[in-house]
């Protein structure tokens, strides 16, 4: 891994004086083709919404709508986004300021650890605290709880944004006479902010989809109401409607954060903030770095050792059926790994260096997938697989599929900054030494992109072997993941038969969230 | 930037190779006109407690069962989005909602007069689409250490006191409250039916979405009570050991609309109308050696004559329904209303 780049890095490389326009208009046809046919993957689940709620009739539409369950459901879940998003958002940024500005002991240990509560699913967090409080429920319990699964996707990319930053203009704030706080504010977080914001967006459209949490610490939320349309009502279509509902809060989100990520012209300059000894504060900056990760996955993980200790059916270990679940897993968790950053690619060169309103809905659209329960994913592709390409049909190529509409989002945005770390004057001189705009862009630019690319393709890994409903729905029969044997065997009380499981599901998810620590921890070696 | 070739290559091949391996468990089109000696199944119900019957069945019949495990509600929609495409030839159902939707929506083949006149109206389909399988009482789970056997209610209606008011649980959105509230309408009159609806929403009541939080949440003293099934107690009991359940339960008296029993059935698809392998096991399902088994392992009730319900239990004969279509949508669909009218779904 210490081969790798981290783009901010490739800032340094001599600035001509055009590079801060990266943004050009009049994108190639083919590449605007390509990415629109890659979005409309993640279009499908919308196509089915509307043709879902269409059957229900205008008059049923209206009458749902205006329920004020629906308003309470909507408030509930634009509450708890905008909360879990400006928490992980300051407790994010703050870490990774901490990590990367403070020299404390064990430095790599805090980063990979830091990384960690990426590994556990939400649905198991929610569980483990409820071992231990079980009185916890609500809103405060469930942004609590969220926040700290989540605060990763921001410090991560925060940390690596921060280590490319040029710190001069910092030093010359500081000198000026602002205080470290104001300095911070005024010369390095226009800096980082796109980092930022792009683990804060990932963070919000994840807290509007997720389900497990919620119904567990019992917050009604939009996915509550769609998961009972479908359970007691056999409801598709107003479940429909909910699921449309986040989809225009979806939009909301995806439109607000393009607007707010204003791409910053990279700053020349080679300085770097120096790391600074800890002091009397040591103790606080690491109960600080270590609250997600005690919160997010020490306090949940010994919850269910304690109620491991209770249950009778620890039972030796089907060893087999554990190891074919995890083949599974990681299978089917590489190949959405792979297929999405293939498919987020396009999509994300787009981004990177276009602008205009057509690329602007390329870009919304691939990120819709990620807004939705995965249930709805899950019978929006049972409807198109069926219509389409019924011999793939309960194959793992739907699966595969699925994952890639659910999760491509994760990987359009790293890959994205990626490419627009990349100096466009490069891919011009390579160009103009005579290679061809593909191979320059083989050679040159996602060469260049490659560690953007590996951490899309391993969060897109990591969220796949986590993912439950559906999984459910679309696997092949008789093909279990780790996700899907540690839900029949909660769905019991089968806490002994179920820990094997939760345990090896947490370790294995653990490895991309290490390797992705590693990815970002190398630009320091730079 | 220096990814070796070669490690691209292994992903890529890896990928493939995931892909192609998985990809062998694609389904055959459900071509099936009698018997094949195979079909397959969607089961609602739990992979441990449905498992270990299947096995048997397939030990005595010969015949392989393809089993797709997932929850009720999603195999449900599963099956309503596949309609006529559906691999699946039997559903296994956990409510008889789920049942009556699919039916409703003429996914279901009727099935043989032989197959539903083991169980008694009241417990089954009314027009044979599926058959009732399993009874499951619905009972009040109560905290033992904070309450006496005999000071939980033995109607529902005390619910409605002041007394009770943030300290009891259910699960509106669950399919089996809502036929609780559409056994209490039946019962009682549209009337009685909506002012309990309304004295029990304005009592503050702890809502969750599930039975089996509720039971946790009594078992961990967060709620004195809390209207549950039956069955998810012995569920838990089997887990932890039943020395150990702080919560215990308590039978509403036999009349009252919160002793009611739901069921869990089955049907045919309407594409596996002539299967025989399928039906053969819809009718092991009703047999007595299979209802044994659910008296024995899940504690249910057993819908035929004959087997003796498991120890402890009120007569199955006391809770009977006639006037009750557990399926009826229609009437749900009321319940449902009343529910959304005062703000409890």
């Amino acid at each position: 891994m210490t081969a790798l780049i981290i783009p901010p890095v490739t800032a340094d490389a001599p600035v001509p004086p055009r590079a801060p326009a990266r943004y050009r208009f009049g994108a190639p046809l083919w590449l605007l083709v390509l990415a629109a046919l890659c979005a409309a993957t993640a279009a499908i689940p919308l196509v089915y919404l509307v043709v879902r709620t269409t059957e229900a009739g205008l008059t049923e539409l209206f009458d749902t709508l205006v329920r004020p369950r629906v308003l309470q459901l909507t408030v509930n879940t634009v509450l708890l986004a905008v909360a879990v998003t400006l928490s992980t958002l300051v407790l994010g940024t703050i870490g990774a300021w901490i990590l990367t500005r403070i020299r404390l002991p064990f430095q790599r240990t805090l980063l990979l650890v830091s990384a960690l509560p990426l590994a556990v699913p939400s649905y198991l967090a929610a569980y483990g605290w409820l071992v231990w409080f079980p009185h916890l429920h609500g809103f405060g319990a469930s942004w609590f709880v969220m926040t700290m699964v989540c605060t990763p996707y921001v410090t991560l990319p925060v940390a690596a944004a921060l280590r490319g930053a040029s710190a001069d203009l910092e030093s010359v704030a500081r000198t000026l006479g602002r205080g470290p706080l104001r300095a911070f504010v005024a010369a390095t977080w226009p800096q980082i902010r796109p980092a930022a914001i792009a683990g804060a967006l990932l963070v919000c459209l994840y807290s509007l989809s997720d389900f497990g949490l919620v119904s567990m610490l019992r917050f009604q939320t939009l996915t509550w109401g769609i998961n009972a349309a479908y359970g007691a009502s056999f409801d598709r279509n107003q479940a429909a409607l909910l699921a449309l509902v986040l989809v225009v809060l979806a939009l909301v989100v995806v439109a607000g954060e393009r607007r707010s990520r204003r791409q910053v012209g990279s700053i020349p300059g080679r300085s770097t903030m120096p790391a600074r000894a800890p002091g009397k504060a040591g103790v606080v900056y690491v109960a600080v770095l270590l609250a997600a990760p005690l919160a997010g996955v020490v306090v949940p993980v010994v919850g269910l050792l304690s109620r491991l200790l209770e249950a009778e059916t620890l039972r030796a270990i089907d060893v087999p059926r554990l190891l074919e679940a995890i083949g599974a897993t990681l299978g089917l968790a590489l190949a959405a790994a792979v297929v999405s950053v293939l498919v987020a690619l396009p999509i994300a060169a787009l981004a990177a260096r276009y602008r205009g309103r057509l690329v602007a809905v390329i870009e919304a659209v691939g990120f819709l997938g990620h807004a939705l329960p995965g249930i709805v994913v899950g019978l929006s592709l049972v409807f198109f697989a069926l219509a389409a390409v019924p011999m793939f049909y309960q194959t793992s190529v739907v699966l595969v599929f699925a994952y890639v509409v659910l999760f491509m989002p994760r990987a359009i945005g790293s890959v994205r900054s990626g490419i627009a770390a990349v100096p466009a004057s490069l891919s011009d001189v390579s160009r103009m030494l005579g290679l061809s705009p593909f191979q320059t862009w083989l050679r040159v630019t996602a060469r260049l992109a490659l560690p953007g690319i590996a951490i899309g393709a391993l969060l897109v890994a990591i969220s796949a072997m986590k993912e439950l409903p559906a999984t459910l729905l679309l696997r092949p029969t008789g093909v279990s993941t780790l996700a899907t044997e540690l839900w029949s065997r909660t769905a019991l009380f089968e806490f002994g038969a179920a820990a094997p499981y939760a345990a090896a599901l947490v370790l294995v998810a653990m490895v991309p969230a290490v390797l992705l620590s590693g990815i970002r921890g190398t630009a320091k070696e730079n | 930037m220096r990814i070796p070739l070669s490690v691209a290559a292994f992903v890529a091949g890896a990928t493939v190779l995931a892909l192609a391996g998985c990809t062998q468990a694609a389904d055959t089109a459900p071509t099936a006109e009698s018997s094949d000696g195979a079909f397959t199944l969607y089961s609602g119900r739990d992979e441990a407690l449905v498992q270990p019957l299947i096995d048997q069945f397939e030990e005595q019949s010969g015949i392989s069962v393809d089993v797709r495990y997932g929850n009720t509600a999603e195999l449900g929609a599963l099956l309503l989005e596949e309609g006529d495409a559906t691999p699946a030839q039997v559903f296994l159902a956990q409510d008889a909602g789920a049942l009556g939707a699919l039916s409703n929506a003429d996914l279901f083949a009727t099935l043989p007069a032989a197959t539903t006149d083991a169980v008694p109206a009241g417990f089954t389909s009314t027009d044979d689409t599926w058959v009732g399988v399993t009874g499951r009482a619905r009972v009040i789970a109560y905290d033992s250490e904070v309450l006496q056997a005999a000071d939980v209610p033995a109607s529902v209606d005390a619910f409605t006191d002041p007394a009770w008011a943030g300290k009891f649980g259910i699960a509106p959105t669950n399919a089996s409250f809502q036929a609780f509230v559409t056994a209490y309408r039946v019962l009682n009159g549209e009337a009685a039916a909506d002012q309990w609806v309304e004295a029990v929403a304005a009592n503050d009541p702890v809502i969750f979405d599930n039975n089996r939080a509720i039971l946790a949440a009594v078992n961990d003293g967060v709620i004195e009570a809390g209207l549950i099934n039956h069955y998810y107690w012995f569920a838990q009991a089997a887990e932890t050991g039943a020395e150990n359940m702080r919560a215990q339960l308590s039978y509403p008296e036999a009349g009252d609309a919160g002793s009611i029993v739901n069921v869990t059935g089955a049907g045919l698809l309407s594409g596996a109308a002539t299967d025989a392998d399928a039906l053969k096991f819809i009718d092991y399902l009703v047999s007595a050696d299979a209802q044994q088994y659910f008296v024995d392992e899940t504690f249910e009730y057993p819908l035929i004559s004959g087997i003796e319900a498991p120890a402890g239990l009120p007569a199955l004969e006391s809770l009977v329904n006639p006037e009750l279509d557990l399926a009826d949508l229609d009437t749900l669909e009321d319940t449902q209303t009343l529910l959304g009218k005062h703000g409890l779904i």
